[in-house]
Parts: structure tokens; C-alpha cells; sequence
């Protein structure tokens, strides 16, 4: 019923102001803004629809779920699965999140609660440069800068402390070769602390004075304030936050594609070279001859849509019922 | 009994009618020995600057211990700076700054070792605007105590249960403790606050304007609780409202542009004001 009204102009022609210009222009412009928001979901609905149709002959020849399932990727034989890609798109990004978030967390912090006010706004801009920095910046600055440090001066130390903890010990061992998947991570985790530092900020920001003062006018010390007030109060956005970052990561292509070594393998060492869907298609695409070898491509291409999608869902979904768990408990 | 802006910031002393509610006492003046005895909170030339801005001028008053005092004053008067800096909140803000002393039973509260939080544990502050935290009833009132005291589960209960009590909302939240505190009427969050500040046990309880965001009768309920914890808390409490201040409070302070014009017990101060501009102020003529 209210749509009805308000689409088609609603108060009856017996009102004087219906004659005026305004009226017409005003059809006009939410006929625009109509427009540009279904342009939003038409593309995404494109987006889907391409990548269906180009991955169609690879799906068609392995079906979906042996697609993914399969832990092989040979363009001699044309056998393509997307295992190690899934599996290195997953691992670095959840490493980029394991370092990122608490370091982001930190920085929004430090600038919401501790920083002298002189100090504020340099290191606000500093984030918002950091964040400006295109990725392939990152990538050459991982792997003529940093691997070779890394390899040198931190890896063997990882491999002699960590190597033999039980459970992780495994993670850190393999040979210090400066690039593979840990090095993907954490140039991944420098990308994205940027975007959740500075959403963690404004979010930290929204918290109304009177709240903190009343957490402090009971004594509460900084970190009790902000783990016990400003966190709860602001978790949407902290997830959300969280969120900008995680899909920056798994999205993320020429930096990784720099430093994580490039090859399909699945191996249970952070320091072994891998691979990451993006990064598979910027390397393969131009050397890709023959049908089925690039919709195999365009299949990559597809299931990381689709995971983005479901870490979005996911987000959405858990904070509705951190909502949901507010209103009833606690 | 008669207390000017002028001898105020020069011999910082003053002279007080008896902490007493009969109605003869305004003619019987104490000396300022007896007054120490019973005060709590002694303010010595304080100053405060907000950058610039200088909002507190040689502010000397003495609080009495176990009574109710009132800050009234016209809007920017400084009487809620007055009320932020006994617990030194304003330090929360780079550039507040406060010189003179104040003393807590003795002890300068403005020297800069003094520990912050044991200060604040000691000097409870409610706001303007209920501030339920995003947790259960429970848990907020269990806040502060957390902070200070690990209780049994059992202990905590009780003394959850005796502050909400204490602040005349037990019977009310009982059967919701486990609800979000935020769920509450506005009333009800800020008796909530209330008994969130008085379960850590503080000895000063600071209220600044608690009843003026809030409905008549939530207003007659936050009066008639300050009566209440009287006998165990020094109430400092702003207000704009006048007749409040007159209801509930044994001791007002009457503000003007940063500087204390009088102060005196309440009714003294409502009925023959020394100060021209109390009288202004009290008849409704300014502010």
C-alpha cells in the first residue's frame, strides 16, 4: 500500500502544490536514483552471470564439487582442481586477519584513548597514506625488501624456537626461502591494517563521552574502559571493520602474487611456496591456450565470488545474532 | 554566615551555620573549627581553565560530611566543572586544567600522585544522561565492583542485590537482572546508575543534574533516594532546578560566572540570602 502512494505521486490532485515544477523534478531525480542503486545489483547479477557462463565447459567436464575437491592443477594433462588455490586464498588471508586484527585494534586504540592530541592527527594521515599505497608497491617493497630480511634474520630463528612446538611446529618449518605463504600473510596483514584501523577509529569514535566517563568515573582503568564499554558498544562495527579487511585479503592480487612463490601445493609449512586464486589468475591468464584451461580460470574466478559472498553472509548472519543474543541476555 | 566572592578568594575562610535541620539553627552560627570536623571535601583556591577560558575564580567551600550540597546557578556558572573536578574527570580532556587543592578527608586529591582510580572508587559520579553499559542489569552494577574486589558468585549477588536495593530498584528488576540494562525506562536506567556508583562503596557520591533528563515521578524517586543515602554518602549534586535543590539539599552553593557567591545552608540560602545576587538569582530575575 505505501509503495503504491509514494511511486505515483500520492497526494491527490486537489492539492494546490501538485502544479508545481518541483514536482516533476523531484519524480525525476528518484527515477535517477533508482536507477543508479538497481545498476549496483544488475552488475553483481552480470558479474555471476559471466562467470557462470565462462566456467561452464570446465564445470561441465569435472562438475562443481570435483572441481573443488581436486588437489591437482596440470596444463599438460589439462586436469585442473582448485584446492591449493582455496587453501592458500584461506590460509593467508586468516594469517593477514590473526595479525591484523590485533595490531589494528591497537593502533585504534592508541589514537582514540592515549594519544596526546598533538599526536592524533599525524598518525590518523599516516594511516590514510598507508591505505593509499597502490598494492603493487607492497608486493615489489615484500619481495626485493622484505623476503631477503625475512629469510635472513627471522625465518631460522622461527624454525629453531617455534619449529618443534607440538601442534604448530609444523607450521614454521621448511627452508627459509624469504617468500611463501607466511610472507603472503603478513605483507597481506600490512595491506589491510590501514582499512581496519581506521574503521575501528570512527566506530571507537561514536562512543558518546558520557559513557567512557562514567566507566572511568568508577575507576575503570584504560583497558578496562575500552574492553569492557567501547568494545561491547561498538562491536557491529568492529566486525564490520574486520570484514572490510578479510575481503580486501582474499581479494588481494598483485602484492601476493609478488611474494607467495607460486606454485599449486598444498603444504602444511607457512614457509613452502603457494598459491592464492587471484594470484593464479594473474599469472595463468595470458599463457592460458586452450578452452578448457581458461574457463578452469574463470571457475577460480567464480568460487572466490562466492566465498566472498559467504564471508559476507557469514558476517551479516553473526551480527544478527549478536543482536538478537543483546536484546535477550545480556 | 555570610559568605561574599570577595572575602572568599582572599581569606579562603568562612563561616557556617550548624549542620542542623531545625529551623532556629540559621541563628546560631558555628565557627569554622566545628565545621572542619564535620567536613569531607575542602576546596582551596581552586582555579580551572578550559584552554583560555578561566571557569573556576579562587573557589573555597568546605562540604560537610553525610549531607546533601547543592550547586545552583545559572547555565556556565561552573558548577558542574566544580562537580568534575573532586573526582578529576575533566582529565579525561587534554586541554582542562585545575590548581588550588582539594582536599578528601585531608588529602589533596588534585596532587598528581594521587591514584586515579582509588580516587574515583572513593568518589562516585551519575550523569546528566542515564549511561546503562551494554551488558545485564546485573552486570553493570557489578561493574565497578569487579574492578576492585573478586567476590564469590554468592557475595556479588548480595551485594548486586543491596545497591539495587539501596537504589530503589530491586523490586522492579528482579525478575529481569539478566536483561540488557539498556531495556530499562529512562527512570529506571538511571536509578540504575545510581546503584552501580554506590555498589563499589564509595564515599562521596557526585550527581550531576541526575533527575533533569527524567520524567516528575522518576524525578521524585532519584529525590527521595538521595534523602536515603544521606546517612551513608556526602552527596554533592548540580541542579538547574531550584526547587530541587531546595528539596533536597541541606546545603546549597549559589554560582555565578565561575566564582561562588554563597553558601549556605539551604534554607538560609532560600529564604534570607546575604548576596544581592543569590536573591536575583532564587526570585527568578536572572539565569
Amino acid at each position: 500500500m505505501s509503495t503504491e502512494l509514494t511511486t505515483d505521486g500520492s497526494i491527490p490532485a486537489t492539492d494546490a502544490r501538485t502544479g508545481r515544477t518541483g514536482h516533476l523534478a523531484d519524480k525525476a531525480f528518484r527515477g535517477l536514483t533508482q536507477f543508479f542503486a538497481l545498476l549496483v545489483a544488475l552488475s553483481v547479477l552480470g558479474v555471476f552471470i559471466t562467470l557462470l557462463v565462462g566456467a561452464w565447459p570446465a564445470l561441465e567436464q569435472y562438475g562443481f564439487f570435483n572441481f573443488l575437491t581436486t588437489n591437482d592443477w596440470n596444463p599438460v594433462t589439462d586436469v585442473y582442481g582448485a584446492v591449493a588455490p582455496i587453501y592458500g586464498t584461506l590460509v593467508t588471508s586468516l594469517l593477514a586477519l590473526l595479525i591484523g586484527v590485533p595490531v589494528s585494534f591497537g593502533i585504534a586504540l592508541f589514537i582514540t584513548e592515549l594519544a596526546p592530541v598533538w599526536l592524533k592527527r599525524p598518525i590518523g594521515v599516516a594511516i590514510e597514506l598507508l591505505a593509499a599505497v597502490p598494492s603493487i608497491i607492497y608486493g615489489m617493497w615484500g619481495l626485493f625488501v622484505f623476503a631477503p630480511w625475512f629469510s635472513e634474520n627471522v625465518q631460522p630463528w622461527m624454525t629453531d624456537n617455534l619449529g618443534d612446538w607440538p601442534l604448530i611446529g609444523g607450521l614454521f618449518q621448511g627452508p627459509p626461502m624469504g617468500i611463501g605463504m607466511f610472507t603472503a600473510g603478513l605483507i597481506l596483514a600490512i595491506m589491510i591494517i590501514p582499512f581496519m584501523a581506521a574503521v575501528m577509529r570512527d566506530v571507537f569514535e561514536t562512543v558518546p563521552p558520557v559513557y567512557k566517563e562514567s566507566a572511568y568515573g568508577l575507576g575503570g582503568t584504560t583497558w578496562e574502559v575500552v574492553w569492557k564499554v567501547v568494545l561491547p558498544y561498538t562491536k557491529i562495527g568492529v566486525v564490520g571493520g574486520i570484514m572490510l579487511g578479510l575481503g580486501r585479503a582474499l581479494g588481494e592480487t598483485m602484492a601476493v602474487t609478488f611474494v607467495i612463490g607460486n606454485s599449486h601445493n598444498v603444504s602444511g609449512s607457512l614457509f613452502m611456496p603457494g598459491n592464492t586464486i587471484s594470484s593464479t589468475l594473474a599469472n595463468e591468464f595470458t599463457e592460458a591456450d586452450g578452452a578448457i584451461y581458461t574457463s578452469s580460470l574463470i571457475s577460480l574466478g567464480l568460487v572466490l565470488f562466492l566465498l566472498t559472498f559467504v564471508v559476507l553472509a557469514i558476517a551479516k548472519l553473526m551480527l544478527i545474532r549478536l543482536k538478537a543474543k543483546e536484546g535477550k541476555a545480556s | 554566615m555570610k559568605a561574599g566572592p570577595l572575602d572568599s578568594g582572599t581569606t579562603g575562610q568562612y563561616q557556617m551555620s550548624a549542620p542542623d535541620s531545625v529551623a532556629a539553627s540559621a541563628s546560631e552560627p558555628v565557627s569554622v573549627d566545628t565545621m572542619l570536623d564535620s567536613s569531607k571535601i575542602t576546596v582551596r583556591d581552586l582555579n580551572f581553565h578550559y584552554g583560555k577560558f578561566h571557569a573556576l575564580k579562587d573557589i573555597n567551600i568546605r562540604i560537610p560530611e553525610k549531607k546533601v550540597t547543592a550547586f545552583i546557578g545559572p547555565s556556565g556558572c561552573g558548577k558542574s566543572t566544580l562537580l568534575r573536578t573532586m573526582n578529576r574527570i575533566y582529565e579525561l580532556y587534554p586541554d582542562q586544567r585545575a590548581s588550588g587543592e582539594i582536599l578528601l578527608d585531608g588529602c589533596n586529591v588534585l596532587d598528581r600522585k594521587q591514584d586515579l582510580n582509588l580516587l574515583r572508587a572513593k568518589v562516585g559520579m551519575v550523569f546528566q544522561k542515564p549511561t546503562p553499559f551494554p551488558m545485564s542489569v546485573f552486570d553493570n552494577v557489578a561493574f565497578g565492583v569487579k574492578l576492585y574486589e573478586r567476590l564469590s558468585r554468592v557475595d556479588m549477588e548480595e551485594r548486586v542485590e543491596w545497591a539495587l536495593r539501596k537504589a530503589a530498584l530491586w523490586d522492579e528488576v528482579k525478575d529481569k537482572l539478566h536483561q540488557g540494562g539498556t531495556r530499562l525506562s529512562g527512570g529506571q536506567q538511571q536509578r540504575l546508575c545510581i546503584a552501580r556508583g554506590i555498589a563499589v562503596k564509595p564515599e562521596v557520591l557526585l550527581l550531576d543534574e541526575p533527575a533533569s533528563a527524567l520524567d516528575p515521578i522518576s524525578t521524585l524517586k532519584i529525590e527521595e533516594l538521595i534523602n536515603e543515602l544521606k546517612d551513608d554518602y556526602t552527596i554533592v549534586i548540580v541542579t538547574h532546578n531550584m526547587q530541587q535543590a531546595s528539596r533536597v539539599s541541606d546545603y546549597t552553593a549559589f554560582m555565578y560566572l565561575g566564582e561562588l557567591v554563597e553558601f549556605d545552608d539551604t534554607t538560609t540560602i532560600f529564604t534570607a540570602p546575604a548576596n544581592k545576587q543569590t536573591e536575583d538569582y532564587i526570585t527568578g530575575r536572572y539565569g
